[in-house]
Formats: C-alpha cells, sequence, structure tokens
C-alpha cells in the first residue's frame, strides 16, 4: 500500500506492510488535503503519523487520482485537476517523511474505519481506530494514536424527486470520478443538474472526456460572476479573483461546447425504465417550487445530479463532538481556531468542519497538524511558527467567508424559511430511501398517523436509513422531508439523529468478532 | 495491501458467464459501465434497478457478487484478471434461505 | 387519567384505559417509542422465565398480544405490527446445560407453557442453518415477536382514535399532591395537567418518576447492545437462543454479561444480541462487546460470519432490582400507579401490563394477582435493594 508512486514519480514506502496493530502520535483520517496536509505538518515537526483512507490511494474527492497504472485512452491526457502542484508537493513531502525519516508515516489505505474510541485517561493511545482493510474487506487493524486529526471530507449533497434511482442518473461527483479516475465516460449524452459551482467543471470534464451535455441545470438563479455574488464576497480578498478566473474558465469552456446553462431550473423529474432515457426541467422560484406549466423534456442516457456536498460526520458524532449546523444547513463539526473539537485530542479539519473547498482544507489541515504536533509535545513553538499559525489562521477565514458567501448563493432550502419547494417535486410513489425502496407515502403515513414528528422515529417506523447506506444518501432529505411533513425546520439534533451511526461502516461479522484485543478472551484465527 | 503482479493492460473479466473488457486500474463498476451495463442489481423490495449513484463508496448502489462474495462495492474494488461478477437479485444471499 | 411515557408500557397502558372508558393524556418529554421500546428486539417470550408471578404475567401477555395483532388489524386492516409467533428456540451446547434446560422445560410445563423438547436433529430440521454442535434443545410455540416501534405508534394511534390525547415533547417535572396527599396530576415544562390518576410507565426513568412522588423505587438502567445485519433471506425461523441466556438475565452483577440471542425479522435483518451491563446511562459503544456478540452469533450460526453487520444501537431495560416488574397503585402516593421495571421483557409484558392497570384503574377483578408486582414490597426499604432474590 503505497502513495501514487508513479503517478507522482516517488518511489514506494518503506514499510509496505504494517502489523494488525499500529501505534503513533498522530492518527490522520482522510487523506484527501486537509489530511494530507495534516499528516505532511505533524510528520515535519517530527511526530509519527498514520494516514488512513478508504481509498486506494491519497487524493480524496479534490485529488482524486486515477490508478498510477491505467492507460488513457488515444487523445485523453490523465487529468490535472485545479491544485495540482499542491497536491505533488504534498505526496513529494509524504515520501521524504518516508524515506529520509524512516517511515515516519504509515500509509493505511484501504481503510474503513468503524469505530474511534478516545481514552482520555492513556496519553499515549488516547485514540484508538478500528478499521476493517479492503473491498471486499479481508482483514481488520487497530491504530493506537495520541491524537487524531478528522479529515473525512464530504460527498455530494442529494435530494429526491421521481425517477433519481434511475439507472444511468449518478451524483456529479460519482460522474467525475468516473473520468477522472476511470477514464470512462458515463453515457452519451449527459445532463447535469443541481446546484453549486461544482456543476462547471464536471460538465467541462464531461465534454472534455467526449460527452454531448445537452444542459446544464443550476437550480440558484445566482451566477459566480455576478454583481450580487461579487458584492457578497468582498473580503475574500485575492482567492475571489482566482475563483472567477476558474469559473469564467468553464464558463468558456461550456461556451466552445455549446453547452446551454439554465439557471433557476431543476431537473424535477428522471424518466425511463431500466436506464434514465430523458428528465423533466423547470423553472423552480427562489424556495425551488416549480412552473410545471413551463416544463420540458430534454432526452438524455445520463444524468449527473449534487446539490453541493454533505459532509462525513458519522465519526465525529459517535465521539461526541460538538455538531452545529452550517449556512447550507449542513451539519458540520464545531472546531476552534486551531481546530480542535470539544472532545480533548481530536481535531478536525476540511469539509467536515464546513464545506468551504480544497484551499481551505489546506489550510485547516496545516493548523491541525501542528497543533497535532503540539499536543504530542513535538515542533516546540517558536515566534515563526507562531507567525505561520497566525497567517494560516487569517487565510482560514477569509476562505470561509468566500465559503460563506458561496453557500448565500446556491441555496438548497431546507425548510427554514418555507417548506422546501424540491419537496413538491416528489409524488406519493417517489422512493425516498433508495436502499430500503421506502416511498414518500410511507414516511407521510409515519408523520402525520404514526407521530414521527422527527426523523428517527420516522426511521424506526418507515425504515428510510435503515439499508446499507444507513441514511448517508437520503439523511438529510428524510429529514428535511419529516420535519416539513410536521410543518417545522429540521434542528440541528434531528439532523444529527439520521447522521448518528455506531458502526461508521458495515463490517462482516468475522471481522467484528476478530476485534477483540488478544488480551480479552483470545482470538479467532482469520483463515 | 500486498501488491499484485502486474496485470496486462487488457483483460477480461466474466459478468453473468459473458466476458468483458477491463483495463488495468480500473474499478469493477467503470469496467461495467464501459461495457454499456448501468445496473447490475435489483432491491429486493421493489426490484428496481440499481448500478453506479456515488461512485465513491457511499451509497451501497454498486453492489454485486464478485468472485462468490456478495455485496461488494463494485465502485470500490480494481478490477484484476478473472474477476468473476454475479449481478444479485435481492439480498445477494438469495439462493441460502431457508 | 395521565401516562407518563409514549413507550411500548404507556401505549398498552393508553389502549387498555380508552377501552375501559376512561380518558387519557400520554406525555412523553421525547417522541413514540424513544427510549428502550426503540432500542429492543420486540420479544414477546415465555420460555426465559421460571415459574413464578411474572411466568404468569408472561403467558396472560403473550395471548393479548395474539388478540392485540387481531384487533389492531380489525380496527384498519392497513396496520401491521409485524406480529409473528414465530416460536422460541433455546439450544443446550451440552449434556449438562440440556440436563439443566429440560428440569426447566419441566417446570414451565407444569405452569401452563408448552415446551418441547427436541434433539440435535430434530433441532437441524427446525433451524436448517444452526451448527450441529450441539446437544439438544427446546422449542416455545408461545414465543413471538412484533416491531416494536411499530407496535407502539399503532396502540398510540388507536388510543388515539379513541379520543386519547398525546403530547409529546412534555417533560414531567413534578407531581402534584392534593390537600389529602392524593397526587391529583403532574407539572410539565408546559404547565400543570391534573388528572384522576397518573400512570408511571416511564421505563429506566420511573425511578426518577417514583423520586418525584417522594416514592422511591429501586429501577435502575441495564445497558445492552444489539447488532444489526444486512438484509438476508429467511435463514433464522425462531428466536434461538442459549441456555446460558435465562441465567445471564436473573444475574444481579454489575459486570459485563453476554449470552447469544440471535433472530431474523420481518423487514430481513438479523438481530444479534444480548450484553447486560450495569453502566448507567453511558451511550459509548464497546467493540468489545460488539466483538463477543458477533462471536457468539457465528458459534450459534456460523454461515454469520460471512454477513456484514450495518449497525448497533444500544439501549437501556429498566430493572428492578429484584427482577419483577412494579405494577400497580404505590400505597405511598394514592393515585399514582407504576407500570415500570419489566427490564428487557418490557415489550412481551407490555399487553398484560396494559390490561392490568386499566383493570387497576377501573376497579375490575384483576386477571392475575397483583400481589408480587405491588409497590408496598419497598416501603421502608429505602428504595434501593440489591439482596432481594427472584
Amino acid at each position: 500500500m503505497h502513495a501514487d508512486a508513479e503517478g507522482a514519480g516517488l518511489p514506494t514506502s518503506v514499510d509496505p506492510e504494517p502489523g494488525p496493530e499500529v501505534t503513533v502520535d498522530v492518527a490522520v483520517i482522510g487523506a484527501g488535503p486537509a489530511g494530507l496536509a495534516a499528516a505532511v505538518t505533524a510528520a515535519g515537526a517530527g511526530c509519527t503519523v498514520a494516514l488512513v483512507d478508504s481509498g486506494a490511494r491519497p487524493g480524496g474527492q479534490f485529488f482524486r487520482q486515477p490508478a498510477p497504472d491505467l492507460a488513457f485512452s488515444p487523445g485523453i491526457t490523465r487529468p490535472r485537476h485545479r491544485g495540482h502542484r499542491a497536491f505533488r508537493a504534498l505526496t513529494a513531502a509524504l515520501s521524504r517523511a518516508n524515506h529520509r525519516d524512516d517511515g515516519r508515516v504509515t500509509e493505511l489505505f484501504q481503510h474503513h474505519v468503524w469505530h474511534v474510541a478516545t481514552d482520555p485517561t492513556n496519553t499515549e493511545r488516547a485514540v484508538t481506530l478500528h478499521a476493517a482493510v479492503g473491498e471486499p474487506p479481508r482483514r481488520r487493524r487497530v491504530v493506537h494514536a495520541r491524537c487524531l486529526v478528522l479529515a473525512t471530507g464530504a460527498y455530494d449533497r442529494t435530494l429526491p424527486f421521481p425517477g433519481w434511482d434511475l439507472p444511468g442518473v449518478l451524483t456529479a461527483g460519482g460522474a467525475q470520478s468516473l473520468i477522472k479516475a476511470q477514464d470512462t465516460p458515463p453515457g452519451h449524452n449527459v445532463v447535469v443538474a443541481g446546484t453549486g459551482p461544482f456543476l462547471l467543471p464536471v460538465a467541462a470534464g464531461l465534454a472534455r472526456a467526449g460527452c454531448r451535455v445537452p444542459a446544464v441545470v443550476e437550480a440558484s438563479a445566482a451566477r459566480v460572476s455576478g454583481p450580487r455574488m461579487a458584492k457578497s464576497v468582498v473580503g475574500a480578498g485575492a482567492h475571489l479573483g482566482t475563483k472567477l478566473v476558474e469559473a469564467a474558465g468553464y464558463a468558456a469552456a461550456l461556451a466552445r461546447n455549446r453547452i446551454p446553462v439554465y439557471t433557476g431550473h431543476a431537473v424535477v423529474a428522471a424518466h425511463g425504465a431500466d436506464r434514465v432515457h430523458a428528465v423533466t426541467l423547470a423553472p423552480v422560484d427562489r424556495d425551488w417550487h416549480p412552473r410545471m406549466d413551463r416544463s420540458w423534456r430534454l432526452p438524455c442516457d445520463t444524468l449527473a445530479v449534487g446539490y453541493g456536498f454533505t459532509p462525513q460526520l458519522e465519526l465525529p458524532i459517535s465521539l461526541g463532538c460538538t455538531i452545529r449546523t452550517d449556512t447550507d444547513g449542513n451539519l458540520v463539526v464545531s472546531v476552534d481556531a486551531d481546530q480542535r473539537t470539544s472532545v480533548p485530542g481530536v481535531m478536525a479539519a476540511g469539509e467536515s468542519t464546513g464545506v468551504a473547498g480544497a484551499e481551505t482544507a489546506l489550510a485547516e489541515g496545516t493548523i491541525a497538524g501542528r497543533v497535532a504536533a503540539g499536543h504530542c509535545g513535538a515542533g516546540a513553538p517558536s515566534r515563526s511558527h507562531e507567525t505561520a499559525l497566525r497567517r494560516l489562521r487569517a487565510h482560514r477565514s477569509r476562505l470561509h467567508r468566500f465559503a460563506a458567501a458561496l453557500h448565500a448563493a446556491y441555496p438548497v432550502p431546507d425548510g427554514r424559511h418555507a417548506p422546501p419547494g424540491w419537496s413538491t417535486w416528489l409524488t406519493e410513489d417517489t422512493i425516498v430511501c433508495r436502499c430500503e425502496d421506502v416511498p414518500l407515502s410511507l414516511l407521510r403515513i409515519a408523520a402525520t398517523e404514526l407521530g414521527a414528528t422527527d426523523a428517527r422515529t420516522a426511521k424506526l417506523l418507515a425504515r428510510p436509513g435503515m439499508g446499507w447506506c444507513q441514511g448517508r444518501m437520503c439523511g438529510w432529505a428524510t429529514t428535511c422531508l419529516t420535519a416539513g411533513l410536521s410543518g417545522q425546520a429540521p434542528t440541528t439534533v434531528e439532523l444529527t439523529g439520521t447522521a448518528r451511526r455506531p458502526l461508521a461502516r458495515p463490517i462482516p461479522l468475522h471481522l467484528l468478532a476478530e476485534s477483540t484485543p488478544p488480551s480479552h478472551e483470545g482470538t479467532s484465527d482469520d483463515a | 495491501m500486498s501488491t499484485p503482479a502486474r496485470p496486462p493492460g487488457n483483460f477480461e473479466i466474466t459478468v453473468d458467464g459473458e466476458p468483458v473488457p477491463a483495463r488495468r486500474g480500473q474499478s469493477l463498476a467503470a469496467a461495467l459501465f464501459a461495457s454499456g451495463r448501468a445496473s447490475w442489481r435489483r432491491t429486493r423490495g421493489d426490484g428496481r434497478p440499481r448500478g453506479l449513484f456515488c461512485g465513491i463508496g457511499v451509497c451501497f448502489d454498486c453492489l454485486a457478487t464478485v468472485n462468490g462474495i456478495p455485496n461488494v462495492r463494485v465502485c470500490l474494488a480494481e478490477a484484476q484478471p478473472g474477476d468473476t461478477i454475479h449481478t444479485q437479485e435481492g439480498t445477494g444471499h438469495d439462493a441460502r434461505g431457508c | 387519567m395521565i401516562v407518563i411515557g409514549a413507550g411500548i408500557i404507556g401505549a398498552s397502558c393508553a389502549y387498555h384505559s380508552i377501552r375501559a372508558g376512561l380518558s387519557v393524556l400520554v406525555l412523553d418529554r421525547s417522541g413514540v417509542a424513544s427510549g428502550t421500546s426503540g432500542a429492543g428486539e420486540g420479544n414477546i417470550l415465555v420460555s426465559d422465565k421460571p415459574p413464578g408471578a411474572e411466568l404468569d404475567l408472561a403467558l396472560l401477555s403473550a395471548r393479548r398480544w395474539s388478540e392485540l395483532a387481531d384487533e389492531l388489524h380489525a380496527e384498519d386492516p392497513t396496520t401491521d405490527i409485524e406480529f409473528d409467533a414465530k416460536g422460541g428456540l433455546v439450544v443446550a451446547p451440552d449434556e449438562r446445560s440440556l440436563a439443566a434446560l429440560h428440569q426447566q422445560a419441566d417446570a414451565q410445563r407444569s405452569a401452563g407453557v408448552t415446551a418441547q423438547p427436541l434433539t440435535t436433529a430434530e433441532v437441524a430440521t427446525h433451524e436448517p442453518n444452526l451448527t450441529p454442535q450441539i446437544a439438544g434443545g427446546v422449542r416455545y410455540p408461545q414465543d413471538a415477536q412484533t416491531q416494536p416501534m411499530l407496535a407502539t405508534a399503532q396502540l398510540l394511534r388507536s388510543a388515539r382514535r379513541h379520543g386519547a390525547r398525546i403530547r409529546l415533547g412534555t417533560t414531567v417535572t413534578g407531581l402534584l399532591r392534593g390537600s389529602s396527599g392524593r397526587i391529583t396530576g403532574v407539572r410539565t415544562d408546559r404547565g400543570d395537567l391534573f388528572a384522576g390518576a397518573v400512570v408511571n410507565a416511564a421505563g429506566p426513568w420511573a425511578g426518577q418518576i417514583a423520586t418525584l412522588a417522594d416514592s422511591p423505587l429501586p429501577i435502575e438502567p441495564r445497558r445492552g447492545f444489539v447488532l444489526v445485519t444486512e438484509p438476508l433471506p429467511r435463514m433464522i425461523r425462531h428466536k434461538v437462543y442459549a441456555a446460558s441466556y435465562v441465567a445471564a438475565v436473573a444475574s444481579d452483577q454489575a459486570a459485563l454479561a453476554v449470552s447469544p440471542v440471535i433472530e431474523g425479522t420481518r423487514s430481513g435483518t438479523v438481530l444479534i444480541g444480548s450484553s447486560r451491563e450495569r453502566v448507567g446511562f453511558d451511550r459509548t459503544v464497546s467493540p468489545d462487546v460488539l466483538g463477543v456478540l458477533a462471536r457468539n452469533a457465528i458459534s450459534l450460526f456460523p454461515f454469520l460470519r460471512d454477513v456484514a453487520a450495518l449497525r448497533t444501537y444500544v439501549g437501556f431495560r429498566p430493572l428492578c432490582t429484584d427482577h419483577l416488574p412494579v405494577l400497580g397503585p404505590d400505597p405511598r402516593a394514592p393515585g399514582l400507579l407504576h407500570a415500570c421495571g419489566h427490564e428487557g421483557a418490557g415489550v412481551g409484558l407490555a399487553a398484560g401490563t396494559g390490561t392490568l392497570i386499566a383493570e387497576a384503574l377501573t376497579g375490575t377483578e384483576p386477571s392475575l394477582d397483583m400481589a408480587p408486582f405491588h409497590a408496598g414490597r419497598f416501603v421502608g426499604s429505602q428504595g434501593v435493594n440489591r439482596e432481594v432474590q427472584p
């Protein structure tokens, strides 16, 4: 298990196969920008680090890397994403940490962390991670650390609509990962829909990969380059300029490919039997109530849809970290200026603390890595160190202001002001929970007949969120829907109720059976 | 994860007995998609077709039986020469019920 | 009357009382089945109880449950509480425990329980996926299961149809007493509410309600974890548990006691229990306990080895320290009735409990001798007495 050795032009790491138990100073969960920055920073300060990620290689969602040995099709170059240089610098630093510094970073890829425990009475092993290795999982690994950096990232936020579970309907992030990491276009004729600035690079990437993109459908009426937007991000400084240039680049790419962008519109239904063959587009108002009299059908074989991102929070919730609702309606981990959560020895960085992009994640990961090192008594504080931290914090604050402006420009109605208009896209038989085939009608009965005034009770009575994904896909929307059926907006407590997953990943029972430490009754064999 | 011997650039996997081309470094889900398949599972409730949705291991839509092991997220599993995939109906364990 | 608690016990008390002609208000500080009722398996068991008052209540309750399922269905054909008279199967790993199991079954039979001894081969025909590494077992056809959240919600829904009122998100902060010392209602965070009688159905928090009435009861939370697997086809037909379960239930130790209890559900998942610990209301997941649960489950059903656990949940059984529920009027607080202390058997005992509480409130001849459940047994005991034996 190595870093992206070939892709980054680096030798492989020193320790190819760590034992079933790994003990380090700092455990970092997530090897996206925040986790990489935290790991490299903590290692640079002299700490031993375990970098744990469910992916096969570093990068996370932002810096998603193809397998080093994947041969791209003729005419298609290996993708160079935004921030490629930052990524290369981080992986190079990671490699240095391993070679020059005796394998200071233990890279644990394809590790699915199913439980994290803290023990404040044990400084050496204050944090213990339990992971299942591989897909399908083949064995377990336990990581002990003095402190933890959570950099678990985010995934596409989805909303239900009729036909959203048809094959050929993918998340925007899923479509992008097929192109970027697999060199596999998701279809020939791909509608891109949802909200947020991420839709533009997805559409541009699809066009570059040879797909026809008949429409980009943006529910918000905002344009990232519009004057309202520019005004709202005063204070974001130079970063705004970079972002605007970037957005202009994508807009130009769309124009070049004659891809129409419908702002203030939404895909309110997908049609097909065994695969989507058309979508219904409709203009939507501010709360996303559609004007069906002005709707029309657009043929396609694929729909890439995403309503921004939602952080992956089961680990911080299980740990008891204080959680809050961010301006975009998402649950996020509360952190202080040092990225410390409310649980001692646990830092959080990146999207889990607020969806704010890769550059923010890099800054936060760097801060968290330094603070983690300080927690372990490494990297003695110096004036330059303090100055650097101060600069990073200021940078982080600017970036978060920019993110808040983006959230304001691309809001997803959650019922805070009025019942979300997107709830009217659904019909009674629209599936809200993809895993358990739960239609809206059952959710409605649970809410109106059975007294389920909150999503957790609705889940127990009607089973949305009880299947394989444990509500990762439908949790946010069903919480909004359930609250809406009682005429309310979801609270942080209710959102947390559907995001609580004491098993953070499914785990085969034989691995769970082995997970008791050997001192405790002996282990069974791993045949 | 020990590094397996490098497979050749292109090879075959089988899907319900049919040969399907795959590329070194490609996920099983991508190989399935590239072969024109958009779904490879039906839900146990209403028998609704499921394929790739999130593409990053979160949604568990893309489950298939791989080399005899049911309910593998094929978006996370890298294709290896000779992999056999079986599409799933229901729970993926249905042949074993009593 | 006011019922404190919208769990399975409170729901059954409301259901039976409104049918007995009382006006009913149910209060809960949280939601429907938000406590222990939403964290259990929905067991309706007679098999795990030795002859005695609790077994009598369990037999009454098991009968009532099967009637309740029919009553609810007759009232509204769309109502489904996933009642399943699947039967229980207790297996013994060796000859010694089999002998003890047979001895218990003999005693239970004389109390009215149907208990069928099975050889290893007979067990295999009833549970083809069970390990053959057992000495034998006993089948209990009266054991059943319901989906406890649905059952709670449907009982409350029916009570509401008949005029009961349900107020969720209302916390009882005190009990009101009249000049005669009689309980006349409750104080809540939303104001005072008056009633002719108050029923304490607050589950593991029932001791706190009793304390508000200056009538302490020794009720403590006893933590348990349940593992839930991925959905499967029907692989397990009965509720299957090891003979050691009975001993674990009856044990008085605070430390962890684990005994395998495995069953399938209508939704396809398999539920894996059971663990018992007295650690207060600590919800921290223990990987060690989950590991033991998984190991035990695999030892009974080897196929579970390759099955994934999707989630786990924790619940707190309302343990009364003498292992008997507290039912009926409290002599220390006239107007207050208890319906609590059912430990892990609350769903199973709920149907009988609701019946008995409605009878007590209306002065009807009780279906069962209530004396063993009387709250008066704690008078003068300072509330907690760990020495009392069942």
